[in-house]
């Protein structure tokens, strides 16, 4: 069972803002997900190493090329706020 | 010819070759079609693309989860609403560049999350074959315009079944390569581990077609390795000597399977043995805990793919004084309900102290479920399997249950895990539990990783057999 206090726990990791509603039906639903999620505890995984993905390419390499990257302007394009070239965001301290 | 919306991608750039029809005239009949189901969020004045190749002319749409050069891609997202991406999808660019037409972007789930289509931004899609019924998801666009002959091949992207369950739920052939055949590069990420692009189509031989110009190794994704043997045309008339498994756990014994799926299934076998294969029962044990695994893996994933939505170098924001104000007002205002329930998994699979008890614990049952793949195998060459256990169900039926909702994935979800290729072929009609109209019925054929020519040509063999309409629902239902 999530409680409502670990909601608001993963929410803030998350840089999620919910209202209470939400909170509310989050604790339920993950709850019930979650449940199902623990029939794996039935299997032996004891020894059995961990896939985290399919291929098997390790450390790709290419040559240290110099090859054209995105311009500015183009990078800025999308920007809510671009200033002066960067991307400008409200103050950490506020 | 009666109609050029009735052309396959095949028989369109025949007739092209043949000079009775015009590269150009391929995509005009489709733009400005009026589109009622809801297929396409966007659509340019004029076609993009339609230049020489071996694609020379074949309109496509493309499932808005694409970038496309200064087109918008909104990934079924309101916080991607007014983005204009600065570069094309690999996978577009070498269709474009083979010659093909983009019609426009289809709707979808956001950022591919969901089953039904249900959770777009941007409202919902429309089964072809029964308008009060979902076409299927996350690619729901895609396969609805397809069936509803709004195009004649689509793109998709399948994580857990997004391609493959669409395909099925709306009568359309939907082929999930082996994960690294084809580029993720300007595809938008749910959970890289697991992404693949792949077609939607309304025959075998055009998804090959698809394919072969698509797959490839790129170096813009460094888990892209290609198909390294190539994928021949399909050309197999029958299925002697291929030896079919039939897995219990994603068959006879399959949560939740309606009985019109039984029954297709039960036609697809004999069908098969009729075409000369062998057919046999036999097992992927921890099968059933695909969809356990998989709803730990890709929320994980997602979870910290989406950390990119942060109001700050693109896609919307919401002002605020402080930083991290911005950063959850923004989030809160454009994630919809389900992409906020994912990444909260996601974050409390990875979060400390529970790691191990999830996301440790799912990649090792992934680990599980791969071998089992590799041990059928060793004695089969084909897997048949539903790809769903439905038909598909009534818009709004499932949304207030999650779970219930994940399920529709239960027999797309383990060949994403272990990153095999699978394609869905129309197996049949079948009448719903709840009345209806009949509606189409997938079978999903799962091959060896990179094992797609043989699975293109055993699936070519049976889609032949079947003898289905895939033109049917767009033509005025299955009586047409």
């Amino acid at each position: 069972m999530i409680d409502r206090k670990q909601v608001l726990h993963v929410a803030r990791l998350a840089r999620l803002r919910l209202d209470d509603e939400e909170v509310e039906r989050m604790s339920a639903e993950l709850s019930s997900i979650l449940d199902h999620v623990e029939t794996m505890a039935e299997l032996d995984i004891e020894g059995v190493e961990p896939t985290s993905r399919v291929v098997d390419a390790e450390n790709v390499m290419r040559a240290d090329d110099v090859a054209a990257s995105l311009p500015r302007d183009a990078a800025l394009a999308n920007a809510p706020d671009p200033a002066s070239g960067s991307f400008r965001v409200p103050s950490p301290q506020a | 010819m009666s109609d050029v919306r009735d052309l396959s991608v095949a028989a369109g750039l025949a007739a092209i070759e043949a000079r009775d029809l015009a590269a150009a005239e391929w995509a005009d009949a489709y733009a400005g079609l009026p589109d009622e189901l809801g297929a396409y969020l966007w659509r340019p004045d004029e076609p993009i693309g339609g230049e020489e190749g071996p694609l020379g002319g074949v309109p496509v749409a493309v499932k808005d989860i694409f970038c496309i050069e200064d087109v918008p891609t909104t990934a079924g997202s309101r916080i991607l609403e007014n983005y204009l991406p600065p570069y094309t999808a690999t996978a577009v660019e070498r269709l474009l560049g083979a010659g093909a037409s983009v019609l426009g972007k289809t709707n979808m789930d956001e950022f591919a999350m969901g089953s039904s289509n249900e959770n777009s931004a941007y409202g919902d899609v429309r089964n072809p074959w029964d308008t009060d019924r979902v076409p299927g998801g996350s690619s729901g666009g895609s396969a609805a315009a397809v069936a509803g002959g709004l195009a004649p091949c689509a793109l998709g992207t399948d994580t857990g079944g997004s391609i493959r369950q669409p395909a099925a739920f709306c009568g359309v052939v939907g082929l999930k390569p082996t994960y690294g055949s084809i580029s993720r590069s300007g595809m938008i990420a749910f959970a890289s581990s697991l992404d693949q692009c792949g077609p939607f189509t309304r025959t075998v031989a055009d998804a090959a077609l698809l394919l072969r110009v698509m797959q490839g190794a790129d170096p813009r994704d460094t888990t892209s390795t290609g198909i390294a043997a190539g994928v021949e045309m399909p050309s197999r008339e029958d299925l002697s000597g291929v030896r079919v498994g039939v897995p219990r756990e994603l068959a006879s014994e399959a949560e939740g399977m309606e009985d019109g799926v039984r029954e297709v299934m039960e036609r697809t076998i004999a069908l098969c043995e009729s075409l000369g294969a062998t057919v046999a029962e036999t097992s992927l044990p921890n099968a059933r805990y695909g969809i356990s695994a998989y709803y730990v893996i890709a929320p994980a994933e997602a979870s910290a793919n989406l950390a990119r939505y942060d109001g700050v170098r693109f896609g919307e924001r919401v002002a605020a004084e402080g930083l991290d104000d911005m950063y959850e007002l923004t989030r809160a205002a454009g994630f919809g309900p389900e992409v906020k329930r994912r990444i909260m998994l996601g974050t409390y699979a990875l979060s400390s102290g529970y790691y191990d008890a999830y996301y440790g614990r799912a990649q090792r049952v992934r680990t599980l479920i791969a071998r089992d793949f590799e041990n059928a195998f060793a004695d089969h060459d084909v897997l048949l399997t539903p790809t769903s256990p439905t038909v598909a169900f009534p818009l709004g039926s499932r949304t207030d249950d999650p779970l219930a909702m994940y399920m529709a994935d239960y027999c797309t979800v383990p060949m994403s895990l272990a990153g095999v290729p699978a394609i869905s072929i129309p197996g049949g009609l079948a009448a719903a539990p709840d009345g209806g109209p009949e509606l189409p019925v997938g079978v999903q054929l799962v091959g060896p990783a990179f094992g797609e020519t043989a699975l293109l040509d055993a699936a070519h063999a049976l889609e032949s057999a079947i003898g289905f309409d895939t033109n049917a629902a767009w033509r005025g239902g299955a009586d047409a």
